[in-house]
């Protein structure tokens, strides 16, 4: 990527104020950061041929979500893939409100700021985000991240019968936690799963010893 | 901005007073502007003297307690759907009780802002408003309802307070279970059996004009003064006593007295001239006083729903704290509690079997692991069950281990919903290495048994503390014959066992002083259950099953058992027994007064006497250890 990289003037103003945000160093206390929490439905599992349909995202501080500071967005497509469409039941110029891929983008970096992201299986989401990115001749995200997949198998006992498995997905995690999954596969009724899955998680991990945002993180 | 999460929290809110009497905008209006906050179990919601906050807030999942801790009462119980924190808001004035989450939960803040004109708008809510604040009503759990319990008057109890009874409205039965007067007394007797009620009320054109009871069965119909052919109109009680809605428990009980019956009819304005709208029966008086363990089993068998038992859980801690208070010997406080725990999960299981499409292909029996297996379970901790089923031909194996599961996964389920936590090592029947035929057990066992390496020790640990839940009990036994079998085959199974009893760190260091945890949330804690509760366990385990005893699962009874198999050592048994009850009685006294599993204690906390009293027991553990040390001759062969 070095090669590649554009020197910081050619960027667009929005770029270099979330950028700005990380100069200023984050707050070692755990209770002040602030989460968000985040889902993309897209037209399928391809970083390079595939598209977002749609971010859902929300914001965590201080473990309150507030409803109003909730993100939902529709992106304009010109490819479509009708093998996804059932999962997701968005169509292409449906009644929603859809917008370009580069205002979505300018809207998200605006609205993430410099917080903790948290996305169940991260990388997926974060691959989709930074393929848009780089399409539109910008660098990747830099916000921390946080995988509920991953930090949910440290609150399982590892025992000799019962290995954990190594996936686990939304719906099970949902299961476990007694989360109602009526707005499944919706990127914003998926974002509030996972965050309070997050929070559930997070409440069980803080009774162990070594609990810090690294430990979540590793 | 509407989004998708307002309207859920939209959907939620417009069930519950006073948002039920809203219209859709100002519903709408208001949900786009909640907060979603999360608060984890015993956290702090407000504290007393705390500034008001911007929100009042609505529990949407878990529960919340309103606390005085100065008296250290609960005021109130907030479920799913309840309102708090509004009063000192409209009041304008801090906050007066302290709110605390009861279970891990999920609440909406309310901005009073947005609600507060809105309210004054709408009649119909001030109205709920002002008529919440005005009863105080709805809290069957508070101190004065305590000092009724048992009615022995305790002494200590000087600052009682006015009772309760005389305001608090009796809850009736809403589900109205009636027949017309010419229904035959057969048909009127087989429809109680089937609804396990003990009453029909005789209902034409839409008014009640008598009642059949149990009684009026016996007096009349099996005394042989009516055949079963006659109709109900013969034998009826007629005419009824009604009374209006808002019916107080104590008029209830007088009424009930005065006219020496046993059922209340509720009708629309008391008069025998409306529809009769409910029906009071001296159970449900005695329920709402909550203080009778065989009500409460007769209550629990009687739910049809999950989350009803939830709530009788409720009224189970209630009786336990009382028992604590009254200084009832352990032994029968666990005996009476295991029993009601008991019953609540066989009406788990019976419920789930209920939603099942077809019955089971096989007999089944659902076998409680662990602290709950030993009937040493007194607070709510992690569930840990496994399941049996009977042998089937191969071809048949996997549709019903199928079946099984998917039984399994919802009572596991239901039990999260009343209160148990997931195990979190998944020893559970969902877990499809727990619920196996069992010819399939037998092998794991033997598995076990024949090759004990640690974890098949920390496993079979586990295992052979169980007890029977729920279904076949020769399945059980039929288990535990192998078992037996099989240890008496690889004797060096026991050593292992008996080594893996001496595992557990010791309560004091080299200066007899306590041993505390050293880092993590527990600092500075002592863990009373592995450091001085496990190697009791641990060991009576051991010996019991070196003795071939099967049937004993409970610690201190088997160290009876075992002072009776070994007089020799009589003295030594019946101190571990006093120590485990001493013991398990200390770990529940601190789990209800921070509302835990009461593992760690803050030895700050205790006093000199309570100090003591521990230290005596860690003597005990001691010297069981040794005799363990010596019996199985554990440092030669592993070392």
């Amino acid at each position: 990527m070095g090669l590649f990289k554009k020197s910081n003037t050619n960027l667009p103003e929005f770029w270099k104020i979330y950028e700005s945000q990380f100069k200023k160093p984050a707050s070692k206390n755990f209770d002040e950061l602030t989460f968000v929490v985040l889902d993309t439905e897209t037209t399928g599992f391809s970083f390079d041929e595939d598209r977002i349909l749609s971010i859902g995202a929300l914001k965590i501080k201080k473990e309150t979500v507030s409803v109003q500071e909730v993100f939902e967005i529709y992106l304009e497509q010109e490819k479509f893939n009708k093998d996804s469409v059932h999962v997701h039941g968005l169509l292409k110029h449906g009644q929603r409100v859809c917008i370009s891929e580069i205002s979505a983008l300018e809207k998200f970096l605006d609205y993430v700021e410099n917080s903790i992201i948290v996305a169940h299986h991260a990388g997926f989401d974060l691959g989709m985000l930074n393929s848009a990115l780089l399409r539109n001749g910008l660098p990747k995200l830099k916000n921390t991240v946080i995988d509920t997949g991953v930090i949910y198998r440290k609150t399982l006992i590892k025992s000799y019968l019962v290995q954990p498995k190594t996936n686990y997905t939304l719906d099970e995690l949902a299961e476990k936690f007694a989360i109602s999954k009526k707005d499944r596969h919706t990127a914003l009724g998926d974002a509030y799963i996972t965050a309070v899955a997050f929070l559930k998680i997070v409440s069980r991990l803080r009774e162990k010893k070594n609990f810090s945002l690294k430990m979540l993180m590793s | 901005m509407k989004n998708l999460i307002s309207e859920r929290v939209a959907d939620f809110i417009k069930n519950f007073p006073p948002f039920n009497v809203l219209d859709t905008k100002s519903l709408y209006l208001l949900a786009e502007q909640v907060v979603i906050v999360y608060k984890e179990k015993n956290s702090i919601i407000f504290a007393v003297d705390e500034n008001q906050h911007s929100h009042f807030y609505l529990v949407h999942k878990g529960a919340v307690t309103l606390n005085n801790p100065t008296t250290n009462t609960i005021i109130d119980y907030c479920d799913e759907g309840d309102v708090f924190g509004l009063r000192p808001l409209i009041a304008n004035e801090n906050y007066k009780l302290e709110a605390r989450a009861h279970e891990e939960s999920i609440l909406y803040g309310i901005p009073i802002d947005v609600f507060r004109p809105m309210a004054k708008q709408n009649e119909e809510v001030s109205v709920f408003l002002m008529e919440s604040f005005a009863s105080n009503t709805r809290n069957p759990y508070s101190k004065n309802q305590k000092g009724q319990l048992y009615g022995i008057e305790d002494k200590k109890e000087t600052k009682k307070e006015i009772k309760i009874p005389d305001l608090q409205l009796a809850s009736y039965s809403k589900k109205l279970i009636s027949c017309s007067p010419r229904t035959t007394i057969q048909k009127a007797a087989e429809l109680m059996t089937q609804k396990h009620i003990g009453s029909v009320l005789v209902v034409s054109k839409g008014l009640a004009i008598g009642i059949i009871t149990d009684k009026d069965l016996r007096n009349k119909v099996i005394s042989g003064k009516q055949p079963i052919t006659a109709t109900v109109k013969s034998i009826m009680s007629s005419p009824v006593i009604t009374y209006p809605r808002k019916l107080t428990i104590t008029q209830a009980q007088m009424a009930m007295m005065k006219s020496s019956i046993s059922h209340l009819v509720i009708t629309e304005d008391g008069t025998t001239n409306t529809k009769p709208i409910g029906i009071l029966s001296k159970h449900d008086v005695m329920v709402s006083l909550g203080d009778n363990p065989a009500v409460l089993v007769k209550a629990i068998k009687r739910t049809q729903k999950i989350k009803q038992i939830k709530q009788l859980r409720k009224s189970v801690i209630v009786l336990l704290n009382g028992y604590l208070e009254q200084n009832i010997p352990l032994g029968l406080i666990a005996k009476i509690i295991s029993e009601l725990n008991d019953t609540c999960n066989k009406q788990v299981v019976e419920i789930s079997l209920a939603k099942m499409k077809s019955p089971p292909p096989v007999k089944f029996a659902w076998l409680a692991l662990g602290s709950q297996g030993r009937s040493e379970q007194l607070l709510h901790t992690d569930q840990d069950n496994a399941l049996v089923f009977e042998d089937v031909p191969d071809e048949d194996l996997p549709k019903t281990t199928t079946y099984f599961l998917n039984l399994s996964k919802k009572i596991t389920k239901g039990l999260n919903t009343i209160g148990y936590e997931y195990c979190p090592a998944d020893m559970m029947a969902s877990n499809p290495k727990w619920c196996l035929s069992i010819q399939e057990w037998k092998n794991k066992l033997s598995y076990w048994i024949g090759n004990p390496g640690p974890n098949e020790v920390l496993m079979s640990s586990i295992f052979f503390d169980y007890s029977l839940a729920f279904g076949e009990r020769s399945l059980l036994d039929n288990m535990s014959e192998h078992i037996f079998r099989t240890v008496e085959k690889y004797p060096i199974f026991l050593v292992h066992l008996a080594n893996g009893a001496l595992q557990s760190p010791s309560p004091t260091g080299f200066f007899r002083q306590f041993v505390v945890e050293q880092d993590g949330q527990h600092k500075d804690f002592f863990d009373l259950k592995s450091r001085a509760l496990r190697p009791l366990i641990d060991a009576a385990r051991v010996l019991i099953l070196s003795h071939s005893v099967k049937g004993i699962s409970n610690t201190w009874e088997r160290y009876e058992k075992l002072a009776e198999l070994e007089p020799n050592n009589n003295e030594l048994y019946l101190a571990c027994s006093y120590a485990t009850k001493a013991l398990l009685k200390f770990r529940t006294r601190q789990g209800l007064l921070h509302h835990d599993s009461g593992r760690f204690i803050e030895l700050e906390q205790l006093t000199k006497q309570e100090k003591m009293k521990l230290k005596r027991t860690f003597k005990v553990i001691k010297e069981i250890q040794e005799l363990i040390t010596l019996r199985f001759k554990v440092t030669n062969i592993l070392g």
